[in-house]
């Protein structure tokens, strides 16, 4: 497996822009690279995204392998999967890293079975053994309830997908040399075989909820889409985007783009004020990486009491209007 | 029109956080004593998208499950909700493996099945929380695939599935055979019907060894496996909660404001 060396991150841009994970890609690859002492590469994919190249040298590339073709212009797997493929066959790389995004999560496991790997789905860790030098990859598992450390003894490359926010950012160093290599993507529109047909934005008024600092999520105990108003009024008066558990987004009380969670959002804003919300692992996983969780719950054994800073037993519909007056005073004064 | 649906089972992942324990020698989760295990929550929402496009267009539903320790009540609840037919894959072989072994078994099964045009899985398994095995299988199948889904319509040679993003949904028309995996957005799956237990209790299922799905050796459980796992372990998290206090609920709320004040969290 000597023939396999180096790190490649796949970026990912989003509106034109290079999006926050591959500023986290970047900066996981770049550790990972400096412990093996190898080069670390990037494959920017997309359509009219030359330009965003010397941006990811400036964030710590040696080599950014460009794949700019009208056909590649939203993520298909069936786009995606075949140049990549042919990117890893190229630069032959011990180790190759992709987000937990949308996009990570479809072109990953096609990638890896393609190249006759598998990807360690989710980390939240990555590192080097000294001895072996082997990837390490730790990565929750049942729900958010354990870790679990794996390494990929008899494939290559040794794949994983980085959970998002997980790691730093890359700092950017204009100053910084790499190289920038054009590839060819060698697409033909036939090689589409899913079709996009329709796109439906369902996204809601007010701060997004990813880059929101302050979040009031609703759980099941809320109750239904009227009682949500509790969590607006408060959500108004802290200039917070308002959140929910999986349960009032199945039901219909929310939107199911603001479920935080496992198979949701991941969100790592300052405040996080959890209303009767039990507090599960799936949950968890999505907002456990808040600066500060606030629980309100009426069952003082609940789960959420054990991960939060600061808690108050009670309904709901009581806490929340005199909680929001005082907020409200205390924040005026 | 065939539909295969893989199903896996899973210690129920709903049972609470405080019940959760493993076994670090082994590097196993020991299950809650007591708390049965369940089909994967996603796989049931597969299994509900496979019986929707039966009740719309016909179709035969066919279930996949491989893995050790199988419960009868649990693996035939897709037969008690309408599917038609379980398929087992139990042999010792299988064990250890990896997402990789169990994509291949899966996929050999499948095209013993014969005639298949949607294969339908969850989207992740809720025990390793992976996803990959699907996707896995439209890969060594060389067929489409899209994931995760919350609404699938079967058309003339294609389906149209609705493709969950995180700003909203993207329709999509595939060509059939094609992987599509489920998503809870889906809707409930519906409830076995006393009519679906007993049709169930009398069907028996089909199960296959490595060899009746013509697996080669070296592919499957541990010596096909691509990783290892070398360790499994709880994180501690150590947060003290500090809890508002006040004679009413009202006193309290604003004692809990005031707290965030001082700690300068608003
Ligand atoms: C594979 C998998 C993935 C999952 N992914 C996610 C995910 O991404 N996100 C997610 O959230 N879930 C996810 N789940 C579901 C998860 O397991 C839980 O079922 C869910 O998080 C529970 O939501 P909840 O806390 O709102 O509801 P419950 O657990 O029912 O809790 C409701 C809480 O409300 C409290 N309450 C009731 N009334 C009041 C009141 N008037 N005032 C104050 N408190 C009150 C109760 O005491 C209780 O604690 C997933 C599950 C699986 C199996
Ligand atoms: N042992 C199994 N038997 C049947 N189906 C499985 C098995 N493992 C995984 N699957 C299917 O593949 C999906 C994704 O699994 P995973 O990649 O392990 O998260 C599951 O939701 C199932 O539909």
């Amino acid at each position: 497996m000597a023939e396999y060396k180096g790190v490649l991150i796949c970026g990912e841009v989003a509106d034109g822009k290079l999006a926050a994970i591959s500023q986290e890609l970047l900066y996981a690859g770049r550790q990972l690279a400096n412990a093996l002492g190898v080069e670390l590469s990037a494959a920017l994919v997309g359509s009219g995204v030359n330009g965003l190249s010397r941006e990811m040298v400036a964030l710590g590339a040696d080599k950014v392998y460009v794949v700019d073709d009208p056909l590649l212009k939203d993520y298909q797997g069936d786009s995606y999967v075949p140049v990549l493929e042919k990117l890893c066959q190229k630069v032959m790389p011990e180790i190759v890293l992709v987000g937990q995004t949308s996009m990570g999560r479809d072109l990953a496991p096609r990638l890896a079975f393609r190249l006759g790997t598998v990807a360690a789905m989710d980390c939240v860790l990555l590192g080097i053994d000294p001895q072996s030098k082997l990837l390490i990859q730790t990565r929750p598992v049942y729900g958010g309830s354990a870790l679990a450390t794996f390494v990929t003894e008899s494939a290559r490359p040794q794949m994983a997908t980085v959970r998002v926010k997980a790691m730093s950012q890359a700092e950017r160093d204009d100053s910084r040399k790499g190289e920038v290599i054009p590839f060819a993507a060698g697409l033909q529109a036939s090689d589409l075989r899913a079709k996009v047909v329709n796109k439906v934005k369902e996204e809601v008024a007010g701060v997004k909820l990813e880059d929101a600092k302050v979040i009031v999520s609703g759980g099941r105990g809320v109750g239904g889409s009227e009682s949500f108003s509790y969590l607006n009024d408060l959500a108004k008066v802290l200039g917070a985007a308002v959140g929910a558990s999986r349960p009032p987004c199945d039901s219909g009380w929310v939107p199911s783009s603001v479920q935080v969670g496992l198979t949701g959002k991941i969100v790592t804003p300052d405040l996080y004020i959890a209303v009767a919300i039990s507090g599960s692992s799936q949950h968890l996983a999505g907002c456990s990486g808040s600066k500060c969780i606030v629980a309100i719950n009426k069952d003082p054994e609940a789960n959420i009491f054990k991960v939060a800073q600061f808690g108050l037993v009670g309904d709901y519909r009581k806490v929340l209007p005199a909680f929001a007056q005082k907020c409200k005073e205390l924040m005026s004064g | 029109m065939n539909i295969v649906v893989c199903v896996k089972q899973v210690p129920d992942p709903e049972t609470p956080p405080s019940s959760f324990k493993i076994d670090s020698v082994a590097n196993r989760v020991m299950p809650a004593a007591g708390v049965p295990p369940v089909i994967s929550p996603f796989d049931e929402h597969a299994v509900e998208a496979a019986l929707r496009i039966k009740d719309a267009k016909g179709a035969k539903v066919t279930v996949i499950s491989m893995g050790k320790d199988l419960v009868m009540d649990v693996v035939k609840k897709p037969l008690s909700m309408g599917a038609d037919e379980l398929i087992l894959l139990q042999d010792e072989a299988f064990e250890g493996g990896d997402s990789f072994t169990t994509a291949y078994a899966l996929s050999m099964a499948i095209k013993k099945t014969g005639q298949y045009d949607l294969i339908l899985c969850g989207r992740q398994a809720a025990d390793w929380d992976v996803g990959q095995v699907g996707l896995g299988i439209a890969e060594l199948l060389g067929i489409p695939s899209v994931a995760p889904v919350k609404k699938v319509e079967a058309l003339d040679g294609r389906v149209k599935v609705e493709r969950v993003v995180p700003d909203g949904y993207e329709v999509i028309e595939v060509p059939m055979p094609a992987v599509v995996t489920i998503s809870n957005e889906l809707g409930e799956p519906r409830y076995a019907t006393m009519k679906g237990i007993m049709a169930a209790a009398r069907k028996k299922p089909t199960v296959w060894t490595s060899q009746d799905i013509g697996a080669e050796a070296s592919k499957i459980g541990k010596a096909g496996s691509r990783i290892k796992l070398l360790k499994l372990f709880i994180p501690v998290r150590e947060v003290k909660c500090v809890m508002a206090e006040g004679e009413s609920i009202e006193e309290a709320a604003a004692d809990l404001a005031l707290k965030m004040r001082a700690a300068k969290i608003i």
